[in-house]
């Protein structure tokens, strides 16, 4: 495993706080491993403006290994960057080539306004599973697992829509910044499950009132969305969702 | 060093048998009736499972909650990123598991440094989880006849680990997330996000709020309530590198602590075995990988010194299979702190790998010519296919390199069988209390413990304390909440102001190495004694030259940093203290001078079986040791032998 290292051009989105217009900055770097992840080489950045009397650049990250969904950076125009199923925390430094400009900056869309530089606050997504997202189930004695038997191809469906990991990439990579990856997720999961049967028409309409309401764009199957998931959610789950809708509307009780 | 105080801990733990100690307890505990609940405000700090289940539960029981916690949403804490399982005793595949058994393979792994009444209510809830997290929706493992599914895991022999996929700690923690989210919708929970707690506000004796800075304006809130719930981890990233998540501090933990609260065991931390190599000085973090690999994968290293060749040219008769050699029976298979000392051995003695010589191989080659690439991809494709993202090899044509890393810490705040802290009204679960795995914790219990102390042990204990206490009417300009809140102001001002040439980092990476150098997989009296003035030195420095860009106002990633950087240099000093005083070798803490003729940990049953619970003085005080004897009175302690 040799080290090589590459000298890169970084234009940056620097906005010192909501109100701020914000604008691209260009900083140059030498010496970047190729072994580093995308967030070292802004920890290399960030150290270098500390030393240079500058505010280092603001970005939202956790866990660095994929599965927390706090990272969220569009780079040169792409969610999470350029490699496919893969947050920008882990994506590697060696995808890029010696002396090539990089360009980042945060999730844009109206329900995220940004909070500074490439931080953006994503809590319409909690109001979205606040408005039906869960079963409806409180701690107690509930029933022994093995009494609610689930196929395993069911539920690996269910698991594939439950990866989710809430980063709001397909958000940003959205022309109309639609959440519909995002939630259908969360309702084909539950839709799936016998567990979540019971309240499956309330759960899928008030979500998507719930998401219509935060300002997110409608879905115009591009599937754009699904590229750029880091866990690697498929559309289908937006085809479940509309079934479900559908349902949900015609089959209406009242 | 310390001095000892004559006093022994009171653990609360009540009487009768085992068996019937959590039943008999619930029975004895007072309650609050349903309309009185919402006349009382409780206060959750942290959304992790340990959090998010307690907060849901509370608010599910008529509690007027408020929950916290710094990320941008509950659902990132670093829960999330577990990965095995979750152990439960249901006896499913029917090999002979039950409530005893998961009771008697947690104290035993704990090394005999755990409370018996605390591991068995555990073992005896383990059930009630699974139960609740299906009906949440959990898409747990499925048989293709719909039960569900279980897998081995280390430290036992039966199969009692429930899991999805490996992502196991994500859905445990969105099934809690979801069932908070719906208090929220409720009503009965306020979800305060992107909120840090910088201190306990402490009023006539008891936990009475807390305050928080909002990290998107920097204003500093005071909260009221009647009782605090601090649900906020372990404190592995002293270390600086761990697998830990970045944000992951001691800070709130620390603050209690300064406030009164016992700070117990802190020296008790896992380092994992199977933890990918750090490369470079800019490493941020390490990444774990299963230990499950551990079932086909075989670790060596080369026999000869500072060997260059690749793997591949290194002849079978070249290569020392180690953990083969020196444990037999139980082989590549020998358990966490074991594999991860006898790594450190061999790297220290020169025969690591790559360039760094940091690292030990984890060869599947043997495996793949026995079963097949197919096989091996099914069990493990997940795991090679992170691997060679990270580090850009193949390991089904090269062997990994591994080495090990902080992973868990398993000392904590001390808390009673109610698991309440030696403060009243400040409950502590999950990572954050020392209560159940001893002195090493086994895969697939962290999960389990979280949840036990959140969805079940807090909301029966809370409404004993609630329905007793004496707790008289607080407002938010109560003398004490100012003085509390001036405080942390004037702490973060100086940060700010200190505005010296290091940046956090830099002292956080200076921390960290001599944590791991010093306190890391093997200690010993000589550096011990060496490292603590250099902790105060560094400490020193760091409040002369530590560089914080930018104001209090505002979001300043900086600054968080700071604080918490800030509150680990305090705190590591007692880590190393407590390392210093525990003359003996016990799961996590292995002291070189008490190891067997084999090297193998020596405990030291006689002196040393008791939970060390410290009592903050001042900064660079001697602190002040409490002890609570460990009484074992259902298992025998034994010597772990894995020959």
């Amino acid at each position: 495993m040799s080290s090589d290292t590459l000298k890169l051009t970084l234009r940056v989105w620097r906005q010192s706080g909501p109100e701020d217009q914000g604008d691209f900055r260009t900083y140059r770097l030498e010496g970047v491993s190729t072994h580093m992840s995308f967030l070292e080489m802004l920890d290399v950045l960030n150290e270098k403006l500390i030393a240079d009397g500058e505010e280092p650049v603001a970005f939202d990250h956790d866990c660095r290994e994929g599965i927390c969904g706090m990272c969220s950076l569009m780079i040169n125009g792409q969610a999470h960057g350029p490699d496919r199923g893969t947050t920008a925390c882990q994506l590697h430094m060696r995808r890029f080539r010696d002396g090539e400009t990089i360009t980042i900056e945060p999730w844009r869309a109206s329900p995220f306004p940004v909070v500074r530089d490439l931080v953006v606050n994503r809590s319409a997504l909690d109001r979205v599973i606040q408005s039906g997202g869960y079963v409806s189930v409180n701690t107690g004695n509930a029933q022994d697992g093995n009494c609610i038997p689930v196929a395993s191809a069911k539920q690996e469906v269910a698991m594939d829509a439950a990866a989710c990991i809430g980063c709001g990439a397909c958000v940003a990579a959205c022309k109309n910044a639609s959440a519909m990856l995002f939630v259908s997720a969360k309702v084909s999961q539950l839709a799936t499950l016998p567990q979540g049967h019971a309240e499956s028409s309330k759960r899928v309409v008030n979500m998507v009132a719930a998401m219509d309401n935060e300002g997110f764009g409608s879905c115009t199957n591009t599937s754009e969305c699904e590229a750029a998931c880091p866990a690697e959610v498929s559309v289908s789950h937006i085809a479940r969702l509309n079934r479900e809708y559908s349902k949900a509307i015609l089959f209406a009780d009242s | 060093m310390f001095r000892v105080a004559s006093d022994e801990l009171n653990s609360r733990v009540p009487d009768g048998p085992l068996q019937e100690k959590w039943d008999r307890h619930r029975f004895n505990l007072k309650l609050v009736n349903p309309a009185n609940k919402r006349r009382f405000n409780v206060i959750v700090v942290g959304t992790g499972l340990a959090g998010s289940s307690a907060a849901a539960s509370l608010g599910e029981l008529g509690y007027n909650v408020k929950a916290f916690c710094f990320q941008d949403s509950p659902r990132r804490a670093h829960s999330i990123a577990a990965q095995g399982g979750i152990n439960a005793a249901k006896n499913y595949p029917n090999d002979g598991d039950s409530v005893y058994r998961l009771f008697y393979d947690t104290i035993k792994g704990g090394d005999y440094r755990a409370r018996e009444a605390n591991v068995y209510r555990l073992a005896q809830v383990s059930n009630s989880i699974i139960d609740q997290c299906v009906s949440q929706g959990v898409p747990f493992a499925r048989e293709y006849g719909g039960t569900l599914a279980n897998r081995s895991f280390g430290g036992a022999q039966v199969s009692r680990t429930f899991y999805c996929r490996g992502q196991t700690g994500q859905q445990l923690l969105l099934g809690a997330y979801q069932a908070l989210m719906r208090q929220v919708t409720t009503g009965k929970v306020r979800m305060f996000p992107r909120r840090e707690m910088l201190d306990l506000i402490v009023i006539d004796g008891a936990a009475r709020g807390i305050v928080v800075r909002n990290l998107e304006s920097g204003k500093l809130e005071v909260h009221i309530a009647d009782a605090v719930v601090l649900c906020t981890g372990g404190y592995g990233n002293a270390y600086y590198l761990s697998t830990n998540a970045k944000g992951c501090n001691v800070t709130a933990a620390w603050r209690c602590h300064r406030r009164g609260a016992y700070f117990a065991n802190p020296c008790y931390t896992q380092i994992h075995p199977t933890c990918i190599p750090v490369s470079g000085d800019y490493q941020s973090k390490l990444t774990l990988m299963s230990e499950s690999l551990r079932n086909d994968g075989r670790v060596w290293v080369p026999q000869q010194k500072n060997d260059v060749r690749v793997a591949a040219d290194i002849p079978e008769s070249e290569r020392d299979y180690y953990l083969e050699r020196r444990y037999p029976s139980f082989g590549n298979l020998a358990p966490r702190d074991i594999a991860s000392r006898a790594a450190k051995e061999r790297t220290d003695a020169g025969f690591g790998v790559g360039e760094t010589g940091l690292a030990v191989y984890l060869d599947f080659r043997d495996a793949i010519a026995r079963d097949g690439e197919d096989v091996i991809r099914r069990k493990y494709g997940n795991l090679f296919h992170m691997y060679e993202k990270i580090t850009a090899d193949n390991p089904y044509r090269m062997p990994m390199r591994i080495f090990p890393a902080v992973h868990y810490t398993m000392g904590g705040l001390w808390v009673d069988y109610n698991l309440m802290s030696n403060l009243p009204g400040l409950y502590v679960l999950g990572e954050a209390n020392f209560s159940d795995h001893g002195a090493n914790r086994l895969g697939a219990s962290a999960l389990m413990q979280g949840l036990s102390d959140g969805y079940f042990v807090l909301p029966s204990t809370i409404n004993d304390y609630l329905a007793t206490a004496s707790l008289p009417r607080v407002v938010e300009d109560h003398p004490e909440c100012t003085a509390t809140m001036v405080a942390a102001e004037t702490r973060l001002k100086k940060l700010v102001d200190t505005n010296g040439s290091r940046s956090v980092d830099s002292f956080h990476r200076e921390l960290g190495l001599l944590m791991w150098d010093y306190c890391g997989m093997a200690r010993n009296r000589e550096g011990l004694q060496e490292v603590i003035p250099k902790i105060r030195d560094l400490r020193e420095q760091f409040w002369k030259d530590v560089r914080v860009p930018g104001s209090g106002k505002g979001l300043n990633q900086s600054l968080e940093k700071a604080g918490r950087v800030a509150d680990f240099m305090e705190f590591s000093e007692l880590l190393a203290i407590d390392a210093l005083h525990r003359e003996e070798s016990c799961g996590g803490h292995f002291r070189e001078e008490y190891q067997t003729e084999d090297g193998e940990a020596a405990r030291q049953d006689d002196d040393y079986s008791y939970v060390a619970g410290w009592e903050f003085e001042d900064v660079g005080e001697e602190p002040v040791l409490h002890r609570e004897p460990l009484n074992f009175e259902n298992v025998t302690p034994t010597t772990r032998s894995y020959k």
